[in-house]
């Protein structure tokens, strides 16, 4: 469980979060959509406890496993070493992980599939490789709240596919509330149990999927006309939220718009 | 869901993992036994060469006689020799070199590159202007040690104010402010030896300030031996947390760490270090460099290996490169002009085939 009350954060003059208050419970997952630069990276920020807030409260646990979205290493750590390094909360300033540690980091990376990596360097790994690494080492963490920062914005389909999957797996198996940003509502669509849309006007709307994820709303969040199209050649009904341009890319009104 | 999700999930083949791991534990032993031997080497080195050369097997029984008779007189020349001269001369360049190589190891993790040295921070310049203060005022043993370590403190402290932006540190002004400071100290040094006696003690400074363990003594040994210990035996203790400082600072805090307070408890280790080694043997440089980069090269990255297999290599570099520079001619040579010389080119050949193969 994360949450945050009443709070308030300012860029300058410039308010990313007005007032907001959010409340992200255990076992369920929360999709954040919003226009680029709405201040989709700075929520998470505030809810990591690394953004100054102007005013209002963060309650949190001590540790919140963070999947950023590309990790600078001046060092190339072995996978398992980055992974391990998900330990060192519980170990403090003068811990070292020791064969108990280690398994821990070792069924993590079984866990997202990434078991046979533990040797390669991390920057020897594919962008999707890396992504799933670091999913590992939040794993590893232990941690209640799990925050993703576009996980599959630099992923082809197929890990794109595979990261959603172990997503819905994760939330599913353990009491775990997982968090994740993403430019691509059917994300939220598949994965998600709620989610939260950061609007242009500031405002934002948080609610089940199923209740705040709509046309309308969508429509005024990228400022692009959106529609559902329902897909029953499935067993499972299936639905794909898409913008209406794609249906028409060679109608001239269209392509002006896009 | 779009996908069957049980076929994109490999099963945990841990029986392979645990065999990958055996593998490596069994390398890592294996390069710590040879680096074990080459610091065995290089103590023996040190004990028999010189002037008065002394044939291992004797060198080794004036050891052992001396370690298991407590008491003994030591009244023949070679005993002499190695008790006094030799044995407390490779001590005092074993801690250094493990303590340089440790401190020039924890930086390159803690700012995330691996081109810094405790040059950067300001402490090395901030020390050796304590020392020359120290030696213009006629002052030696605990009074030089104790100035150049405030000094080198002071420089940090200086780092740290200049470096601190609304209440946290970057790396890159703690960089910039740590160049500042090594030229206000490096000018400080000048100034000192501009305004020394030069028939006095700006010959001391002169010869102090190119770094040398020849004046090594027991007594200098009990000096810098308790901050060389103290400040290696820290960061060795926070060599696996040193994975973790060496990670972007929002990365480092996400996983429980404090990087504004950890990254000061290694400074201030580093200096407890640098200070005590250029107070009793001027300024040696390159160690932390050069040592540091090789282990990475053989060993990896993980600092958890990193940290001791630097101190074993630099106290055996160390001890070597002082027993030549107190062999090679007649006169000693400076030991600092030595690391430097040694020290220089294989960093330029280490650095090329690093990127070149990272280029690949």
């Amino acid at each position: 469980m994360i949450m945050l009350s009443d709070v308030t954060v300012r860029f300058g003059s410039r308010v990313i979060l007005d007032n907001v208050s959010l409340h992200f419970p255990k076992n369920r997952t929360t999709a954040i959509l919003g226009p680029n630069g709405r201040g989709k990276t700075t929520l998470l920020r505030t809810l990591l406890g690394q953004q100054k807030m102007n005013s209002g409260l963060r309650h949190a646990p001590k540790i919140v496993g963070y999947v950023p979205q590309a990790v600078m290493l001046a060092h190339p750590y072995s996978a398992l070493d980055i992974v391990v390094m998900g330990r060192a909360a519980s170990l403090g300033l003068f811990g070292r992980p020791d064969k108990k540690e280690q398994n821990i980091a070792l069924e993590a990376m079984a866990r997202v599939g990434v078991a046979h990596l533990t040797d390669t360097p991390f920057l020897r790994l594919s962008g999707g490789e890396r992504q799933l690494v670091l999913l590992a080492r939040a794993i590893a963490t232990g941690a209640d709240v799990l925050i993703l920062d576009e996980p599959a914005a630099a992923l082809d389909l197929h890990n794109e596919m595979r990261l959603l999957d172990i997503l819905t797996d994760i939330s599913q198996e353990s009491d775990k509330s997982i968090i994740f940003t993403t430019h691509n509502p059917n994300h939220a669509l598949n994965v998600a149990d709620d989610v939260l849309m950061m609007m242009p006007d500031g405002s934002t709307i948080h609610g089940t999927v199923n209740e705040t994820l709509k046309t309308d709303n969508l429509t005024r969040l990228y400022g692009v006309d959106m529609q559902f199209i329902r897909l029953d050649n499935q067993a499972e009904e299936q639905s794909l939220v898409i913008p209406s341009f794609s249906l028409c890319r060679k109608c001239p009104a269209a392509s002006v718009k896009f | 869901m779009l996908t069957s999700r049980a076929e994109n999930i490999r099963l945990p083949t841990s029986l392979k993992t645990g065999e990958m791991e055996n593998r490596r534990l069994a390398k890592q032993a294996v390069a710590f036994l040879i680096l074990s031997v080459v610091l065995l080497g290089s103590i023996f080195f040190g004990l028999c060469a010189g002037r008065f050369s002394i044939t291992p097997a004797r060198a080794l029984e004036i050891v052992f006689n001396w370690l298991f008779t407590p008491g003994l007189l030591i009244n023949q020349i070679d005993e002499r020799i190695i008790l006094l001269v030799r044995i407390p001369r490779i001590i005092l360049a074993g801690f250094a070199g493990a303590g340089l190589a440790v401190a020039g190891a924890a930086l390159q993790a803690v700012f995330r590159n691996p081109l810094v040295s405790p040059q950067i921070l300001g402490i090395s310049p901030g020390a050796a202007f304590g020392g020359v203060l120290a030696i213009v005022l006629g002052w030696w043993g605990l009074a030089l040690l104790g100035l150049s370590f405030a000094s080198g403190l002071i420089a940090l402290v200086f780092v740290g104010l200049l470096a601190r932006i609304n209440g946290r540190s970057e790396i890159i002004t703690v960089i910039l402010a740590g160049i500042v400071i090594s030229a206000l100290f490096g000018a400080l040094v000048s100034l000192s030896q501009f305004l020394a006696d030069p028939n006095g003690s700006l010959p001391a400074i002169v010869y102090w300030l190119m770094g040398s363990m020849a004046s090594a003594t027991w007594q200098k040994l009990t000096l810098a031996a308790p901050g060389l210990i103290m400040g290696t035996l820290l960061i060795m203790a926070m060599r696996f947390r040193l994975n973790i400082l060496s990670l972007d600072d929002a990365e480092a805090r996400s996983l429980g760490a404090n990087p504004d307070i950890e990254r000061w408890i290694i400074f201030l280790a580093v200096t407890i270090i640098v200070g005590s080694q250029v107070s009793v043997s001027g300024v040696i440089g390159w160690i932390g460099l050069v040592i540091p980069h090789t282990v990475r090269m053989i060993m990896g990255q993980d600092n958890r290996v990193v940290i001791p297999a630097s101190a074993i290599l630099g106290a055996a570099f160390l001890i070597f490169a002082d027993t030549l520079a107190r062999t090679m001619t007649a006169a000693e040579i400076p030991l600092g002009a030595l690391t430097a010389l040694v020290g220089a080119p294989v960093f330029a050949v280490l650095l090329r085939s690093h990127y070149r193969e990272r280029m690949q």
